[in-house]
């Protein structure tokens, strides 16, 4: 009797204990930390805090009953200030998930926080596969892309389509050099061969050796293993060459819709790319887009379209759960189904990335462009299950190999 | 170029107003160390705790600058390379974090040795230029090497335990384990400066073709000098590591050596307390603005400019300039 009464209370007890302990504060904060300056800014910055807007208003503003509040810093591609600013986030304000963060580095720092706090991170900004590979986190995700799928996306679909060698044109650092090798693989795997490869310093002005010497070894297939400046220099001085207007062609690994309208069209026609979403891909993606264009004045990226998407998912997930309590959170979101305009065919696996369709695209040629931002043919649909890494390889030690 | 430390000067002073001076000096040192330990109760502990390292990185680097006139511009190499040493001994070799920011600090000498020994053999532009480029070598070097991780950094450092017992995990006892560091190299530069050394520096800052006639080997002092702010740069480099436990590219890029510049000169060149007003205000403004949705570099510079332009001594420099100016 004494016993069960015993029980009873300590029932009683963690009853109530739980129920104050559901939510971290009255409303439920998520905070959207991007570039809002530097490089980054066009791709994600304002843009994603607009996704991020549309995604809580779409969702009625509340989830369990609390309004929802968005908060939103620059992290100014620095380590640290975006270490700081998360850790605050997470220590004085309490915020329950934090989202977009591009630049692998600060990516990085963020998930290491949030993994010892126990805090949602949804990754769409960066694209380091590290983060669901050994630096991998049990309430991390990353949401978009990442540098596996981009350049294995690559690399497999352009084989299929008769580009059989390939010549890389590569950065040299650690990014550069691991996407040269997971491509290079899925290629020599698809029965296509490597012709050769040479490597640049970071931050190169002048292609012209590298590009003469890929553009000699005849090779059908010219692969831009790098990133940022560097693609969009490699690109200029390869329309100058006319490399694209021959029987060869160039493949940017990581290039983005705003590169593109950097670049402009003249530049950039006829660059092979894969990406994670395009605005103009069916009437699902152009109905959101629309809504997006309107606030934002530009066409959402994949960033943008990758950060409305997660949100959404994500207070589904609170709502089911009723709590915002990050390993439990993280767990529903794995188990509720996930379908909507940007992750088609999705799936969300132990490790965290969210595999979904890829598209292999290739850039207009100005004649066939409508006007700004209609920039894209896609070729073909890749399916996730090929762009994307089986967990078990990826070196997550939350999974099993 | 004259302006000096607080009450530095030997000048004679009427008995009452020297002792006016100096109660007020002692009441205001005693302020200053109240708000240092109890400022974490209001103020989030990390924030302070990287204010504090880019103070004392900014102090490191006004040693060489304010008190020997030499400019470096490639301080960054030192406080970064030291960053990376650092968290590399914490997360790899298990190094306690005392002993990761003294192998951070001599990482940091040493590289001081070669850059000063390099570079003090010109002056002016040629320096800096030197500075500069050895630094952009050693930011090479942190992009190829591999245990650097290239962009990603270096991350998940463990913050460890203090004499074995200290756990540095908790905010607080990280704040006052800064504060400690930063007081001991605060005050290792203060002696520094007060001392017969500091003075021939500040003679070879005066004229050193003088400072040559009078028997002084210049180069020597300056080496000195040199090596001592790498030093220092690199225990603030090595802390800032334990910190935010990691060390990254940022730390070691170029910007970051124009940017304690910056922080030198708003606070005011070759006061003692001028740099570490500059750092707090920059790493205030750098926090304080990435949520308001303004360009942080754009605003940063504005006030970069509306500093040099209404307080050319820099806001310390300015009080200081003040105070001594109303006093006879």
């Amino acid at each position: 009797m004494l016993r069960q009464m015993l029980c009873a209370i300590a029932l009683v007890g963690l009853g109530s204990t739980s129920a104050q302990a559901q939510f971290r504060s009255d409303t439920l904060k998520i905070g959207v930390l991007n570039d809002r300056s530097g490089i980054y800014a066009d791709l994600s910055g304002e843009g994603s805090v607009v996704a991020a807007q549309m995604a809580v208003e779409d969702a009625g503003g509340k989830v369990a009953g609390r309004p929802i509040q968005l908060l939103s810093a620059d992290h100014q591609n620095k380590a640290d200030v975006g270490a700081n600013i998360a850790r605050q986030w997470i220590d004085r304000d309490g915020v329950s998930m934090i989202i977009d963060v591009p630049n692998s580095g600060v990516a990085l720092a963020v998930q290491e926080i949030t993994r010892e706090k126990q805090i949602i991170f949804i990754a769409s900004g960066p694209g380091s596969s590290r983060l669901i590979g050994d630096a991998c986190s049990p309430t991390g995700f990353l949401w978009t892309y990442n540098t596996y799928a981009m350049g294995v996306g690559t690399g497999g679909a352009m084989v299929d389509r008769g580009g059989s060698s390939w010549f890389f044109i590569t950065a040299d650092y650690a990014f550069g050099q691991s996407m040269q090798q997971d491509t290079s693989q899925i290629v020599v795997q698809k029965g296509g061969k490597i012709l050769g490869s040479i490597k640049h310093p970071l931050n190169t002005a002048d292609f012209s050796s590298f590009l003469l010497q890929a553009q000699s070894s005849g090779a059908k297939v010219i692969a831009l293993a790098n990133a940022g400046a560097d693609t969009t220099n490699a690109i200029k001085q390869a329309a100058e060459f006319g490399i694209t207007h021959g029987d060869q062609q160039l493949a940017g690994l990581l290039v983005f819709d705003t590169d593109i309208d950097a670049l402009g069209l003249a530049t950039a026609q006829g660059l092979i790319l894969t990406t994670g979403f395009y605005w103009d891909f069916d009437d699902q993606t152009r109905t959101w887009s629309a809504r997006f264009e309107k606030r934002h004045g530009a066409e959402p990226t994949m960033v943008q379209a990758g950060v409305y998407s997660a949100i959404r998912h994500y207070l589904k997930a609170v709502e089911a759960t009723g709590t915002d309590d990050g390993p439990k959170v993280a767990a529903k979101m794995r188990e509720l189904p996930l379908d909507d305009f940007f992750a088609r065919h999705a799936r969300i696996e132990a490790n965290g990335a969210v595999s979904h369709d890829m598209y292999l695209a290739q850039v207009k040629a100005p004649g066939e462009s409508k006007g700004r931002w209609d920039y894209l043919k896609i070729l073909s649909t890749i399916p996730g299950t090929v762009a994307f890494q089986k967990p078990e390889n990826s070196g997550c030690k939350l999974v099993a190999p | 170029m004259s302006v000096d430390a607080p009450g530095g000067g030997g000048r004679l002073l009427p008995q009452s107003v020297a002792s006016d001076r100096f109660r007020m000096r002692r009441v205001m040192i005693a302020l200053v160390i109240l708000a240092a330990l109890l400022a974490p109760l209001e103020v989030y502990p990390v924030f302070l705790a990287k204010a504090l390292c880019f103070g004392l990185f900014a102090c490191a680097f006004n040693l060489l600058i304010g008190y020997a006139g030499l400019l470096s511009f490639g301080h960054a190499a030192f406080f970064g390379g030291a960053a990376y040493v650092a968290a590399h001994a914490a997360k790899e070799w298990g190094v306690p974090p005392l002993a990761a920011v003294a192998l951070g600090a001599v990482a940091a000498t040493l590289l001081g040795a070669v850059f000063g020994g390099l570079a003090i053999r010109r002056q002016g532009i040629y320096f800096a230029m030197i500075t500069l480029a050895l630094a952009q070598m050693v930011f090479f070097l942190a992009v190829q090497l591999p245990f650097t991780h290239g962009e990603d950094g270096i991350q998940a450092v463990p913050r460890g335990t203090l004499f074995g017992f200290v756990s540095l995990d908790d905010n607080m006892s990280m704040y006052y384990f800064v504060l400690a560091i930063f007081s001991i190299g605060l005050a290792v530069i203060y002696r520094t400066i007060h001392s017969p050394f500091g003075q021939v520096l500040k003679a070879i800052r005066e004229n050193e073709p003088r400072a040559i006639s009078l028997g002084y080997r210049v180069d020597r002092y300056k080496l000195a000098a040199f090596v001592m702010s790498a030093t220092l740069a690199g225990v603030a480099g090595g802390t800032k590591a334990i910190v935010f436990q990691l060390a990254s590219l940022t730390d070691i890029q170029w910007q970051t050596s124009g940017e304690v510049i910056l922080m030198t000169l708003l606070g005011g060149l070759g006061t003692m307390f001028g740099p570490v007003v500059g750092a707090f205000l920059v790493v205030v403004l750098e926090n304080g603005l990435a949520e308001s949705g303004l360009p942080v570099s754009v605003v940063t510079g504005a006030i970069f400019v509306v500093c040099v332009l209404l307080f050319r001594r820099g806001l310390v420099g300015e009080w200081i300039g003040r105070v001594r100016a109303r006093s006879p």
